[in-house]
């Protein structure tokens, strides 16, 4: 049962979220937003959005270098491993707590505002209860990561989520003997992966940089398949 | 010179009744479905009044259009793109519904189903969004008609910058009109540079401003960009929406559904050639009231040979040449000057212009100590403040505004004196700067306004441009996604995709 939660559903729930993004991306590009319900009701949306969007992103990165970045990479850089995990544990608990109120925030305004709730589908409150159990879950990973600064469990993940990506089969033995806590936040994180492209976060993956570098301000269109005047 | 065609529209603001069928006929065609019912394509205001959504004008409080920095840089408004991608998490020059109106519809059933009662049963309003009883309707779509409410209220109206207000509130003094309002399709369009994704798009061939449903993703920023609150916010599907300027009516010739349908016969279209190169220099003028004789400066004339043959060069259809040198826009925003872009303080470059509207003489007594007969009372004595018309049209200007309603009075003491007392009286034509010939035009097109003079449309030439072949078996207009035809290149389940002939962005 281990082996197949984080040996083979994180296959599974990583194929699901990349095709299905693909697919939906393709396939329902009419349906590919972000949902804002900021113009039905401005209260409580304006700092709890601001909040829930930082904190996440700031989770979310630091996940992903924490975690993807090889190891031997900190030690080159002379980082120890327990610096490396207070360094993780300070900031991820500061973002998640700025998460979990922002998120909090706007769960209660999903959930009371009748607007909002009227307007919200299964998807939209779903995910969002479940993104505010995996906040709850990882800020409670803390409470077990003080026990044991020096960051030798930390190393535990890494090596999983690396040994996942370097397709090694023994990638969940690495974790087998983690406290459950964690393994409930691995396990709902690799849900949500696996939901993400029936939900609205794949907003995520339109995030609109190109804007800082897209040439001046105006957009012309034209139906010509060529330009007129190619010497221009 | 890189030559471009636009279709522009002009209202004669002096010929509207205030009838809304211009709205009703857009709102049937355009957004009677979820998500858009409180949102008005087009929309007629009276003014003096705050608008709709409340308060649009006032930029002060909403950021939208262009603002010209202390470097002297042209950016939108409510920021640089930097600016406008922090906000992105929540956008605080978004307006909220309620700005503009909870939608609600009335419990109609309830009139024949209700049981016997002692009372005579009613149908109360329900909210469109909740679906929940509405116990007081607070906002409609025209909440100010015909100078509803308080004048204290109506007052806070922009266009009373400058102007001593406080009398006109008072009843012999109280003066009207009506605004019709619709997407500027405008040249610089603040929308299309506020939009994260690149969604929003100006039509390389007929200068109509779209939004492609399916690259829009919902941020919001064109929604507080635009000054004239004209892109709406679908809270159903997610996206914005706004005016198409009817383009599948354009494309085929055809006069958009709120022209068609003008009672009054107000409203114009036609062809404008301009100079997309001036685009930014033009928008970008010192001083506010520069602004309108910068974008005349864009305009290029459809008669000048070097015009036609660098229009010919850029690709500009033979047809769409010879509407332009027969357009009512160009005859009544430049030639004979009497239409005027709506705000161009906003500095978007506005292509729907208006021509002010004539208003009774202040009072009985002054009119007799003019003496009107066939001579022109004084513009200043008109009951609609020159300084109000100006402020909506000319940034403040009041000069071009002056002379338009000079040139109105003129065309009418003109031909009363022709056709009442058979005297044609060229002195009259000349004092305000016109011949009898130009109003004898100026008569035909904007009085009598006939169908063909009003609307001079070419049409489309997708021959150049798809095969039409490839769109057998398609959707047709759909509201997107209606077969899933999906646009992007690659084909992720094997075989040819039938290539969709999107348009694509050229600078």
């Amino acid at each position: 049962m281990h082996n197949f939660l984080f040996g083979i559903f994180p296959y599974i729930a990583l194929g699901v979220g990349i095709m299905g993004s693909i697919a939906r991306y393709d396939r329902d590009p009419f349906t590919w937003k972000t949902s804002s319900s900021q113009m039905l009701r401005r209260k409580q949306l304006m700092i709890g959005s601001i909040l829930f969007h930082v904190g996440v992103l700031i989770i979310f990165f630091g996940h992903l270098i924490g975690l993807l970045t090889p190891i031997w990479i900190f030690d080159t850089m002379g980082i120890s491993h327990g610096a490396k995990q207070l360094l993780a544990v300070v900031a991820g608990g500061i973002a998640g707590v700025m998460a979990l109120v922002g998120g909090g925030m706007l769960f209660h305004r999903r959930w009371t505002d009748p607007r909002i709730r009227k307007t919200s589908s299964f998807w939209d409150i779903t995910i969002l209860g479940m993104l505010l159990a995996q906040l709850v879950l990882g800020l409670g990973t803390i409470f077990v990561s003080l026990g044991h600064l020096d960051g030798h469990e930390m190393v535990k993940f890494m090596s999983w989520a690396q040994g996942i990506f370097t397709f090694d089969g023994a990638a969940a033995s690495y974790i087998a003997d983690v406290s459950l806590v964690f393994k409930l936040h691995l396990f709902l994180g690799l849900t949500i992966i696996l939901v993400f492209p029936f939900t609205r976060l794949v907003h995520m993956l339109s995030a609109p940089v190109r804007y800082l570098w897209r040439p001046g301000y105006q957009v012309v269109r034209s139906r010509r398949q060529k330009p007129v005047n190619p010497a221009e | 010179m890189k030559v471009r065609a636009q279709i522009g529209m002009v209202l004669n603001l002096d010929k509207c009744i205030g009838c809304h069928t211009c709205s009703v006929t857009c709102k049937n065609v355009w957004t009677s479905r979820d998500g858009v019912e409180y949102a008005w394509f087009n929309n007629v205001e009276s003014k003096p009044g705050t608008g709709y959504p409340t308060d649009w004008e006032n930029q002060a409080r909403w950021n939208g259009g262009w603002e010209r920095t202390k470097a002297g840089k042209l950016q939108p408004k409510q920021g640089s793109k930097w600016r406008i991608l922090a906000n992105i998490f929540a956008n605080p020059d978004l307006p909220e519904i309620d700005d503009y109106y909870e939608p609600f519809d009335f419990d109609y059933d309830h009139l024949k189903s209700a049981p016997e009662m002692e009372a005579f049963p009613t149908a109360r309003p329900r909210s469109k969004i909740t679906g929940e009883r509405m116990e007081k309707i607070e906002k409609g779509p025209n909440w100010e008609e015909i100078l509803g409410g308080e004048f204290s209220k109506r007052g806070e109206d922009y266009n009373f910058e400058g102007v001593q207000k406080q009398i006109y509130g008072e009843y012999e003094n109280t003066f009207m009109m009506y605004l019709p309002r619709l997407c500027e399709h405008c040249l610089n369009p603040a929308c299309a540079a506020s939009c994260p994704s690149g969604a929003i798009y100006k039509r390389e061939e007929d200068g109509i401003v779209l939004i492609d449903q399916e690259k829009c993703r919902g941020w919001r920023m064109c929604v507080s960009g635009c000054p004239y609150k004209k892109v709406y916010y679908n809270w159903s599907t997610g996206k914005s929406e706004k005016c198409t300027l009817c383009y599948p009516r354009i494309e085929s010739g055809n006069p958009t559904v709120c022209s068609e349908t003008c009672v009054g016969r107000i409203r114009y279209l036609g062809v404008m050639l301009y100079d997309a190169d001036k685009i930014e220099e033009a928008a970008n003028a010192e001083a506010t009231t520069d602004l309108y004789d910068a974008q005349l400066g864009v305009f290029l004339d459809p008669n000048d040979p070097e015009v036609i043959a660098a229009a010919e060069r850029d690709g500009v259809p033979q047809d769409w040449i010879k509407a332009a040198k027969e357009s009512p826009i160009w005859k009544m925003a430049m030639e004979w000057k009497v239409a005027f872009p709506l705000h161009p303080e906003y500095r978007t470059l506005p292509m729907v212009w208006y021509i002010p509207p004539l208003s009774p003489i202040q009072n009985a007594a002054e009119a007799g100590a003019i003496g009107t007969d066939g001579a022109m009372p004084d513009v200043k004595n008109l009951r609609i403040p020159v300084k109000y018309l100006a402020n909506m049209l000319t940034a403040g200007d009041e000069a071009p505004v002056v002379t338009a309603l000079e040139r109105m009075l003129g065309m009418r003491a003109y031909m009363r004196s022709k056709t009442i007392e058979g005297v044609t009286d060229e002195g009259l034509a000349e004092r305000v700067g016109l011949t009898g010939r130009t109003i004898e035009d100026m008569y035909k097109i904007m009085a009598l306004a006939d169908y063909e003079d009003r609307f001079v449309i070419p049409t489309t030439h997708r021959e150049q441009v798809e095969d039409a072949y490839d769109l057998r078996g398609g959707c047709g207009f759909t509201d997107t996604n209606g077969c899933s035809g999906g646009t992007s290149k690659a084909s992720l389940f094997g075989g040819a995709k039938k290539a969709l002939k999107m348009p694509s962005e050229v600078m």
